[in-house]
């Protein structure tokens, strides 16, 4: 059982939960992630470890809320524990000093760019972030991302904070204006991946990605989590998570991650009236009271 | 195992009797039949097929063996149990003894008796079967031992004094367990490092419930830790922790017993659309994972009305036949080698004939075709053989302009695994061959001290019980090194 130590809401259904995980806090890196399973019935679902205190002896993991198994881990408080967590799993960021790396986080991608980030600029990299969401409600880690950037931009899509568009329009005007970029290391959505890569690729920018597929165990046996970079089969858990953004095939990751869609929304569905059940519940018994 | 320097004259006398006892058309009598689930019946629901022997049936069937002296049976056991004494046992209504005496040579006998391939090995070489059906050993074997488990009452071996050694055993699939089991019997202890969340390796998430139930599964984990094994899940060992530094933490010894888990894919056109699985994937899923019990399990699958099945091995034969009681109202299965070459036991194929399942031998997908992303046809080829290859069968050839269409909307890639190179990576120094498997002496020593290896990822694909040899056979080895050290 793996306890949860903190919790704090960073924005509008974004939770970074801080857990007591001795052994794989002394093991993290930065790009890796864990695969927890909350309970007897629940699913397998990775999350990547996006701070870890070897002293408290503590990972802390960013999650938004988008089915069954997210909000169902946000509905959890300080003291809870999680049936299971396994990691540290996937291959570590590739950490060197390239020059100037520009960060560009979508959504709760902030979070998983934030360590890698945080040590790219540890080593001597000049780091031009751009951070962008939806809208300002949405925006997370505005404040850490800022402190270790050299450069730091921030897009909504709606224009409530920082400037109004996407991310891609800072990056090329970055690159147009003649910034030397070493490399791209690009995080969020997967469309917004794919745009970041199409915009750098005439430029031979590499470009670093880290990809999101569905996950069973995270160690390489099942293959659920194949995706395919420069015309070969990857598993993204054991080969990845981050690939060169240039080889891979976006459309066919878009297309995998919609798999279960009937199903997730049904699980969604029936998790919401068991909720509202018991909340009713709750109100019986304080009412009988 | 039995050394041919026991042969005793006698014993071979009484058999050649036997012999010409039988050539006068005296029948062996035929083997007392084991009740199972109507095919219709059990193609809807989850539960063991086979039910096992009632105590009248074991007696009945105990009664039909001829303890031979030589019992060749015993050869052809890989762990070698005393299988005429264990018989005799039975025959004498001493179910407990009978029991005790398998759990000398094997510590997972519920799951022996219900997969092993005993037409290959045990029952293959026993004297009846010569003239008629062999002996129902694997039955036997599982009926006692489902006799102890339902009782409740499991006994426990004599455990020899406690040494100071530690030993750390990495998987727990049938080779882990029983080095475990075997090592905590002679006094040491012993850590299990489990990747999952659960221990049991293929036997929970590959073999399915109707075969081998996961409280049967569960039991045998049970008594291995009764015997004082520490199993540890969460364990990726190679990323949460490394075999050095298990040296480090204290160890004396490691085993190795990962299995060979990375599934094979066909690298055919549009392998990768949705409701496209490796068998691994669809049978964790289902098996490990509960998605059959989906929603109140909070795992999917995707449950195909029609479904195709790629391979002909006993994985084959589980995902075909899971693929049926998910709800496939069509499965087909494709192998591209002939009937014979099937390496699936005998009794599962006719399973899955008398359930229904459509065999397309002699046949292999070419491609792939899909709709919005997902699955809707499997074009697919026919074969001949040609010549022999290095496996010594004959080598399929395609038939060019023999293309046929399939309409499916799941499809299940079971052509075998190869070695996960996850630990070997990450374990400098440790020898491999072949496509990654871990090298090691006939006594599962590994190139680096104080490391063994066996089961699966020393082999290659193969078998419960041979995975459970090789356990033995490091146990053996281990304890021998662990006395050389000071
Ligand atoms: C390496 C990796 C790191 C990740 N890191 C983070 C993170 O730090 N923070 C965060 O909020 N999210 C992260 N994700 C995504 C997160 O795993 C999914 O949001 C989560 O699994 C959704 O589960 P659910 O039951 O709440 O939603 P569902 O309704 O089940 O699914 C919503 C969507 O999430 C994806 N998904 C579903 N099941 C899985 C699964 N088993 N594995 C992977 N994706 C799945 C699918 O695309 C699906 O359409 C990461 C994913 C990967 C592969
Ligand atoms: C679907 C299916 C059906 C089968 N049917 C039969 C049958 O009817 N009869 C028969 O005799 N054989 C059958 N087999 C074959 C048999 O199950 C295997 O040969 C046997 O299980 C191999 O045992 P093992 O201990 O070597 O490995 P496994 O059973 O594969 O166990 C290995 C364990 O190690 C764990 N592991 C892997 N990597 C790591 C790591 N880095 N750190 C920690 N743990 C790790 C795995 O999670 C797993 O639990 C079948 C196999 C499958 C897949
Ligand atoms: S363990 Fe397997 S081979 Fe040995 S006697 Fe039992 S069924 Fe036969
Ligand atoms: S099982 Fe068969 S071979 Fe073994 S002792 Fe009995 S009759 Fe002989
Ligand atoms: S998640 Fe199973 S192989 Fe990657």
């Amino acid at each position: 059982m793996f306890k949860i130590l903190d919790k704090e809401k960073l924005a509008l259904s974004i939770f970074r939960f801080e857990i007591e995980a001795p052994k794989i806090a002394r093991k993290a890196k930065a790009g890796q992630f864990v695969i927890l399973r909350l309970d007897e019935q629940g699913e397998r679902i990775p999350l990547t470890i996006c701070d870890f205190d070897e002293k408290k002896s503590s990972i802390s993991l960013v999650l938004q809320e988008v089915g069954k198994t997210t909000q169902q881990l946000a509905s959890l408080s300080c003291g809870d524990c999680i049936a299971d967590v396994v990691g540290p799993l996937g291959k570590p960021s590739e950490i060197k000093n390239f020059g100037t790396v520009v960060c560009v986080a979508g959504g709760v991608g902030a979070a998983v760019i934030l360590p890698v980030a945080r040590v790219l600029k540890g080593v001597g990299n000049k780091i031009i972030t751009i951070l962008g969401a939806r809208s300002e409600e949405l925006l997370i880690l505005e404040e850490e991302l800022s402190l270790i950037s050299d450069e730091f931009f921030i897009m909504t899509d709606d224009g409530s904070k920082g400037r109004c568009g996407v991310c891609t329009d800072i990056l090329k005007e970055l690159i147009e204006g003649g910034c030397d970029i070493s490399r791209v290391v690009a995080i969020g959505p997967v469309i917004m991946m794919k745009f970041v890569c199409k915009t750098t690729e005439p430029h031979k920018i590499k470009t670093v990605v880290s990809l999101n597929s569905i996950m069973v165990d995270g160690t390489g046996m099942c293959g659920s989590c194949r995706v395919t970079v420069g015309g070969e089969t990857k598993f993204c858990c054991v080969d990845g998570p981050e690939f060169d953004g240039h080889l891979v095939d976006f459309d066919e990751l878009i297309n995998r991650q919609r798999m279960y869609l009937e199903e997730e929304s049904l699980s969604l569905e029936l998790h919401d009236v068991k909720r509202v059940e018991c909340r009713c519940k709750k109100h019986k018994k304080r009412e009988g009271n | 195992m039995l050394k041919g320097s026991s042969v005793d004259a006698r014993s071979t006398k009484r058999e050649k009797v036997i012999d010409r006892l039988e050539q006068n058309n005296k029948q062996v009598p035929s083997r007392i039949p084991v009740s199972e689930q109507t095919p219709k019946e059990r193609v809807s629901n989850f539960n063991e097929v086979t039910l096992g022997y009632t105590a009248e049936q074991a007696v009945a069937e105990a009664s039909r063996c001829l303890q031979c002296k030589l019992a060749p049976c015993i050869q052809g056991c890989p762990v070698g149990i005393s299988i005429p004494s264990f018989i005799k046992l039975i025959k004498e209504g001493n179910f407990r003894g009978a029991i005790n005496k398998i759990k000398e040579k094997n510590c997972l006998p519920t799951v022996c008796g219900r997969v092993c391939p005993q037409e290959n090995q045990c029952e293959k070489l026993c004297t009846l079967g010569k003239k008629g059906e062999p002996v129902a050993i694997g039955r036997l074997e599982r009926f006692v031992a489902d006799y102890e488990r339902e009782s409740g009452k499991i006994s426990l071996p004599k455990k020899k004094e406690p040494t100071d050694k530690k030993v750390a055993v990495v998987g727990s699939g049938p080779a882990g367990l029983t080095c475990a089991g075997d090592l905590a019997k002679l006094g040491h202890k012993v850590t299990i490092f489990e990747a999952l969340h659960k221990p049991g390796g293929v036997l929970l998430y590959g073999i399915p419930e109707f075969r081998l139930p996961k409280a049967v599964v569960e039991s045998e984990i049970s008594y291995i830790k009764k015997l004082g094994v520490e199993i540890k899940t969460n364990m990726v060992v190679g990323k949460i922790t490394t075999i050095d530094e298990l040296f480090y933490e204290g160890y004396d010894a490691i085993f190795i017993g990962v299995g060979a888990g990375l599934p094979r894919f066909l690298k055919v056109p549009g392998e990768n659309f949705n409701g496209i699985y490796s068998a691994n994937e669809f049978l964790t899923r289902v098996n490990l994972m509960k998605a059959y019990l989906f929603p109140k399990y909070d795992t999917p699958i995707k449950k195909g009305e029609n479904v195709v099945v790629v391979g002909g091995g006993n994985v084959a034969m589980d995902s075909a036949r899971t693929a049926l009681r998910l709800g496939a109202k069509k499965v087909y299965l494709l192998y591209r080698r002939a009937k014979e070459d099937m390496p699936a036991r005998k009794e599962e194929v006719q399973h899955a004939k008398e359930e229904g399942i459509d065999f397309r031998i002699l046949a292999t997908p070419k491609r792939f075709i899909g709709i919005e992303g997902r699955v809707s046809a499997a074009e697919c080829v026919e074969t001949r053989l040609g010549e022999l290859d290095n496996s010594g069968r004959r080598k399929p050839v395609i038939k060019e302009g023999s293309e046929f269409l399939l309409a499916v909307d799941v499809v299940i890639v079971a052509i075998g695994a190869k070695a996960n190179p996850l630990l070997p990576k990450a374990t400098p120094g440790l020898k491999l061959y072949k496509e990654g498997y871990i090298a090691t002496d006939q006594n599962c020593v590994t190139s680096k001290e104080g490391i063994f290896a066996g089961g699966d990822i020393v082999t290659g694909s193969a078998t419960v019980i041979s995975a459970m040899g090789t356990g033995r056979k490091a146990t053996l080895e281990i304890d021998r090194y662990l006395a050389t050290l000071k």
